[in-house]
């Protein structure tokens, strides 16, 4: 963007400064239907390109997987979108109006969007009621926390959330003692809890049974509608069972999208995976 | 009402606050009323030792809070002591008036001997004893808080913050031994003589600054007992183990750690500013890394994590550090450098920690 | 300054310059102390004279004695010796033989006087002596010495020696001195010439005597002009030369650091240790000099060149020991390895304390290292902080050999990427841990070898040194060697040249605060590691 650019950008008379804005007050705006714009989207570590010209649409309200052999980029994507890794161009809106690349990651999970991370982390010297009390959606910011008392409606929401995980037997249980399992469900509850918009779930179902998996797809399919999911997943039975789209990543950039039997007919995806 | 909350599941802490009460009111008697050949009697000599290890335990649960509780080993917090030390000590110096050596009725001896003609600006003010409070608190939060702000936000973590803290209260021991920053160089300040008009050799005044020191801690105590027991003490703790993922909830990981940060150094320079009158001087070796190292060891002998170990640490190795520099002081360093490793190596929860997996063997034991 | 360099002259000559094939023997001076212990000044100028033209070896040193009034002869003798005050006696030493003849009562001496007229041809007949030296080096010294003089006679010498001076930077040396005397002469076109040729001179005499004739208000103004010229010229000279001279003391405190802190560079930047003991062993490493040296006192020279290994090996050794005992417990785990070997840094300095005692000792600078490399008369560079300069790239080329061309430098690269998969590898990582570790150390020890030819041996050397070393390597960026040489010279540079400015403390503080606030910029130093393995 040119400086000129920038500038008429800046002194347009309808426009209102983000950092005007507190994070948490912001609304997206969804009218199109569409809830996540990332755009020419790119990204290379000394070099290695582990995003290239990505483009990718989420709809409100839509569960999409995310599919792809590893190194595809999917990690790094939600590292962007989370505000992790800052991206070398493109850009990545939330709604129409929120754009995420100026945001710090408190400041993007304040605006309603979730992360659970691959590998399991959890507060392991806090108890599963303590970990659900912090990830509870809320004034975040440091006086407020110092003074901050649970509700018994807070406590009730908790309870409940507890419930559906699995968990409320090992409420007061300190949060290391939990099996690996256990721990991938807390999590969610945990991203459940904090009631964002859009929540990324990064191979939600590693380490579990096949029982546990179905819950799970349940719990997932049945956030969507009111949330957007969007889940990062090899388990291929597990994407079948929940997906209605999926997005094929590879090399970072997008390959094939649509359902999964499309995407599984598509002759380029099977080169990919299986090498045909 | 507040008090019996936060006591309520911290049966360390009431026995702590317990032994603080019954024993600053043994000493306040045994000093006041026992003869001083009673075997009970407390001479003020002691008192004022006491009244010294109690300013020392605030100051280790300055940095237990931000150790303990956040995380961050801060190998700079003498400096924040030593601040706070500076500003009572400049309020003391003011004090002298003219019965200084020199006997200059505006400047303190130092100053007059630097052939300076007048007091530096940073100066004024600490004639009035409000004033040096405010600065008391103020000089050490407000260089945590741009410390801190510059630190956090930027993300510089573990080992590296705790360099660059030991590199700030380095800088400052050099800054502070340099005569030219008016602060009486190489010698400190000393040589007080009253503190709010009572003389500071009397036994009365220090009395007053041993029940002072007592009140500091309880109250430090309590503070630090409401932090740690609050949303605001989980999210800490959670910013210990995991700091990512409490990002990614929402809370500003940065400002967390800078309020607890600037209020465990505002503590600190509390403590440093109560040091100062019992112990008679203050100058720059105060701020030498070896002191916050230190303090350190203090927490990781009582047991980080836990405030009232923090306090049974410094207490237990500051009578130590007491009675061997006293008896066999070249076993002082050997005994201090062997507490670091064998501290850490077999008791990396200290003191408490050792009792309580002791506790939890003896209730299953009793269970089985 | 002249009679000092007279002085130092006549030393030199006496002991370094072997006696001309045409010099004269002993025997020959007699006439001429004969007529300088006469009492008429026509008999003494004679014998000066003869003095002058004898080319005996001593003759230098005689006239300068004369000249300082410590040329005596015995009464009852009449033999001509050196004296030198030793409370109310003299203590006499032979002219010839340099035999020292025991203290004499003032009253059995005679002192050989000299009034102005001789002092003059004294001085002339000094500087003859000096001008026909063999050596032109020695002559060209002697006449830089002469600039600043306007005697006549020394003038005519000059210009005797000129026409058959044979040296081309000894003539230019001559006409530099033959031009100051111009300065004030009343031809403006020598005048001007005069001013051409002092450009080059960076004595300060000259620039002195330049800023007198710009102030003085009979200067025609041409010439003021070419004399303001020339200050301008020789000032920025000067200053030229104090920046190379600050560049050079920055590059020697900096080649210092980044000794100290090479070691650091492996310990914490490739293993991740955090050693506060590190100075210590630097300590250990300055303290085996020191005993290095007492162990062979007869060859101070070589004790260095034997300490360099020796304290590799005690304090690498010390450096395994800890890392075997203490450290390993503690992977993973770098806050309480910072605690711990912070203890073991406690231990060692009251160790030594016990040892040794807490005073400081004093190791001695091998005559080799002693002295300094002199470039012209503003800049001169000691040899000390010239060798320890070269030793820090010699260590850190041979490191940078290590680890990059040798088997260990490579599992110690791979233990320090993945220790697992380096393990499964069939690298013993324990192994590879304690060499590494050692490694480190030893350099620490080999940094207390030079350490201890620059600054006091004592059991706190080590404390003086670990936040700056943690400095460099941080700010150089961890686990990068290439950024702490980088980091360790520049800071050194930065620092030097702070410190005209604001005092040496307040330099160091100043670098200090500029790599706290670097820090927070680039949390990973100027040259951080890349990739997603430097990520967590």
């Amino acid at each position: 963007m040119s400086i000129v650019d920038q500038l008429r950008h800046a002194t347009r008379r309808d426009r209102v400064f983000n950092f005007m804005i507190e994070a948490d007050r912001l609304q997206p705006d969804v009218s199109h239907g569409t809830i996540l714009y990332v755009e020419d989207l790119s990204v290379s570590f000394d070099g290695f390109k582990a995003i290239d010209n990505l483009n990718l649409y989420i709809r409100d309200g839509e569960l999409r997987c995310i599919i792809g052999p590893n190194g595809a980029g999917k990690t790094t994507l939600m590292d962007i979108i989370t505000g992790k890794t800052r991206p070398d161009t493109g850009s990545v809106y939330f709604g129409q109006n929120i754009d995420l690349l100026q945001f710090t990651e408190p400041e993007i999970a304040q605006i309603g969007i979730g992360r659970k991370f691959q590998k399991p982390t959890v507060f392991e010297q806090h108890s599963v009621f303590e970990n659900l009390e912090l990830a509870m959606a809320g004034n975040k910011r440091v006086w407020p926390t110092l003074f901050a008392r649970l509700t018994a409606e807070q406590i009730d929401r908790i309870d409940a959330i507890l419930e559906q995980a699995g968990l409320i037997d090992l409420k007061c249980q300190q949060a290391a003692l939990l099996s690996h399992g256990q721990k991938q469900w807390l999590e969610i509850a945990m991203l459940v809890v904090q009631q964002p918009r859009l929540l990324l779930v990064d191979e939600p179902v590693a380490g579990m049974t096949h029982q546990e998996m179905d819950k799970t797809a349940e719990l997932l399919t049945g956030l969507a509608g009111e949330h957007s999911v969007v889940v990062v997943e090899h388990d291929m039975d597990f994407v079948r069972s929940i997906a209605r789209e999926v997005t094929v990543l590879h090399q970072g950039t997008v390959l094939a999208e649509g359902s999964m039997d499309e995407v599984q007919a598509d002759p380029v995806v099977q080169q990919v995976y299986l090498g045909v | 009402m507040i008090i019996a909350r936060l006591l309520k599941n911290d049966r360390g802490g009431r026995i702590f606050l317990g032994l603080l009460l019954l024993g600053s009111l043994f000493v306040l008697l045994s000093n006041r009323l026992l003869p001083e050949d009673s075997l009970l009697h407390v001479p003020t000599y002691t008192v004022t030792l006491l009244g010294k290890y109690l300013t020392y335990a605030l100051l280790a649960i300055s940095v237990d809070l931000v150790w303990g509780y956040l995380g961050i080993l801060s190998l700079g917090h003498g400096a924040f002591f030593a601040l706070g030390g500076y500003a009572m000590g400049m309020y003391l110096m003011r004090q002298i008036g003219d019965r200084g050596v020199y006997g200059d009725p505006l400047l303190p001896d130092f100053m007059v001997f630097l052939n300076w003609k007048e007091l530096p600006w940073f100066w004024l003010g600490f004639d009035h004893f409000g004033f040096a409070l405010l600065m008391v608190l103020l000089v050490p939060g407000l260089l945590a808080f741009l410390f801190g702000y510059l630190a956090f936000k930027s993300r510089v973590t573990g080992v590296y913050l705790s360099i660059i803290t030991q590199a700030m209260t380095y800088a400052l021991m050099l800054a502070f031994f340099r005569n030219e920053m008016g602060f009486g160089g190489n010698n400190g300040l000393t040589d007080f003589k009253d503190i709010l008009g009572y003389s500071l050799q009397q036994d009365g005044t220090r009395l007053a600054l041993f029940v002072a020191s007592a009140l500091a801690l309880a109250l430090g105590y309590l503070v630090s007992r409401y932090i740690v027991t609050s949303k605001l003490g989980r999210v800490a703790v959670a910013i210990r183990d995991s700091e990512d993922r409490v990002r990614f909830m929402g809370y500003r990981v940065d400002r967390f750690k800078l309020w607890i940060f600037t209020v465990s150094a505002v503590m600190a320079g509390i403590a440093g500013a109560l040091y100062v009158p019992q112990v008679g001087i203050i100058n720059p070796s105060e701020f030498s890394p070896i002191n916050s190292i230190e303090i350190v060891v203090w927490v990781a002998v009582g047991g980080r994590a836990t405030l009232f170990g923090a306090v049974l640490g410094a207490l237990l190795v500051n009578y130590a550090k007491t009675y061997f520099t006293g008896a066999f002081p070249e076993i002082w360093l050997f005994a201090l450098g062997a507490l670091f490793i064998l501290v850490t190596l077999f008791a990396p929860r200290g003191i408490v920690g050792f009792l309580e997996r002791r506790k939890a063997r003896d209730e299953r034991e009793e269970s089985a | 300054m002249i009679p000092r360099l007279f002085v130092l002259l006549a030393v030199l000559l006496w002991a370094a310059v072997p006696a001309p094939a045409l010099a004269a023997s002993d025997a020959d001076l007699g006439p001429a102390f004969d007529l300088l212990m006469k009492r008429s000044f026509d008999d003494k100028a004679r014998g000066i004279e003869a003095l002058g033209q004898s080319g005996h070896p001593r003759a230098p040193e005689v006239l300068q004695a004369i000249l300082d009034g410590r040329l005596y002869y015995i009464k009852k003798t009449r033999q001509p010796v050196f004296t030198q005050k030793q409370d109310s006696k003299l203590l006499a030493r032979d002219v010839f033989s340099g035999e020292e003849l025991g203290l004499f009562k003032k009253r059995k001496l005679k002192k050989i006087s000299i009034n102005n007229r001789l002092r003059q041809q004294l001085k002339i007949a000094l500087a003859r002596v000096q001008l026909s030296d063999p050596d032109p080096a020695q002559r060209l010294q002697a006449v830089r010495g002469f600039i600043g003089s306007d005697d006549p006679a020394l003038l005519d010498s000059l210009r005797a020696q000129k026409a058959h001076e044979d040296s081309a930077e000894v003539i230019a040396a001559i006409d530099q001195v033959l031009a100051f005397a111009d300065l004030d002469s009343k031809d403006e076109a020598l005048r001007l010439a005069a001013i051409e040729r002092l450009k080059t001179q960076l004595d300060p005499v000259v620039i002195n005597r330049l800023k007198r004739i710009v102030k003085s208000d009979d200067t025609p103004l041409k010439v003021r002009l070419a004399a303001e010229k020339a200050i301008e010229r020789i000032e920025s000279r000067i200053a030229f030369y104090g920046y190379l001279e600050t560049l050079f003391f920055g590059l020697s405190l900096g080649s210092i650091l980044a000794l100290a802190a090479i070691g650091l560079a492996i310990t914490f930047g490739v293993m991740g240790v955090i050693n506060m003991a590190h100075g210590e062993l630097i300590m250990i490493g300055a303290y085996t000099t020191y005993v290095v040296q007492q162990l062979m006192p007869g060859a101070i020279g070589a004790s260095i060149l034997v300490a360099i290994p020796a304290a590799f090996v005690v304090s690498g050794l010390v450096g395994i020991a800890i890392e075997r005992g203490i450290i390993r417990f503690l992977y993973g785990r770098p806050l309480e390895t910072l605690l711990a070997t912070f203890g073991i840094s406690l231990f060692l300095q009251q160790t030594v304390r016990s040892v040794f005692s807490p005073l400081n000792r004093s190791v001695e600078t091998p005559q080799w290292m002693a002295g300094s490399l002199e470039i012209n008369s503003l800049l001169s560079i000691t040899y000390n902080r010239l060798y320890i300069f070269f030793f820090c790239l010699i260590v850190f080329v041979l490191l940078y050999l290590v680890m990059k061309k040798t088997s260990l430098g490579l599992y110690v690269r791979a233990v320090a990427q993945n220790r697992n998969m380096a393990r499964a590898m069939g690298i013993r990582s324990d192994w590879v841990d304690a060499m590494t570790f050692g490694l480190g150390s030893g350099i620490a020890g080999v940094a207390g070898v030079a350490l201890s030819q620059v600054t006091n041996v004592g059991p706190n050397l080590g404390q003086a040194y670990i936040v700056d070393s943690f400095m460099v390597v941080v700010f150089g960026g961890v686990g990068n060697l290439w950024g702490t040489l980088i980091s360790g010279l520049s800071l050194g540079v930065v620092g030097k040249f702070l410190e005209p400015v604001s005092g040496a403390v307040l330099a160091k503080i100043l670098v200090l605060v500029f790599i706290i606030l670097f820090i927070q910029k680039r949390p990973r130093g100027l040259f951080p590691q890349k990739g997603r393995a430097a990520e967590s």
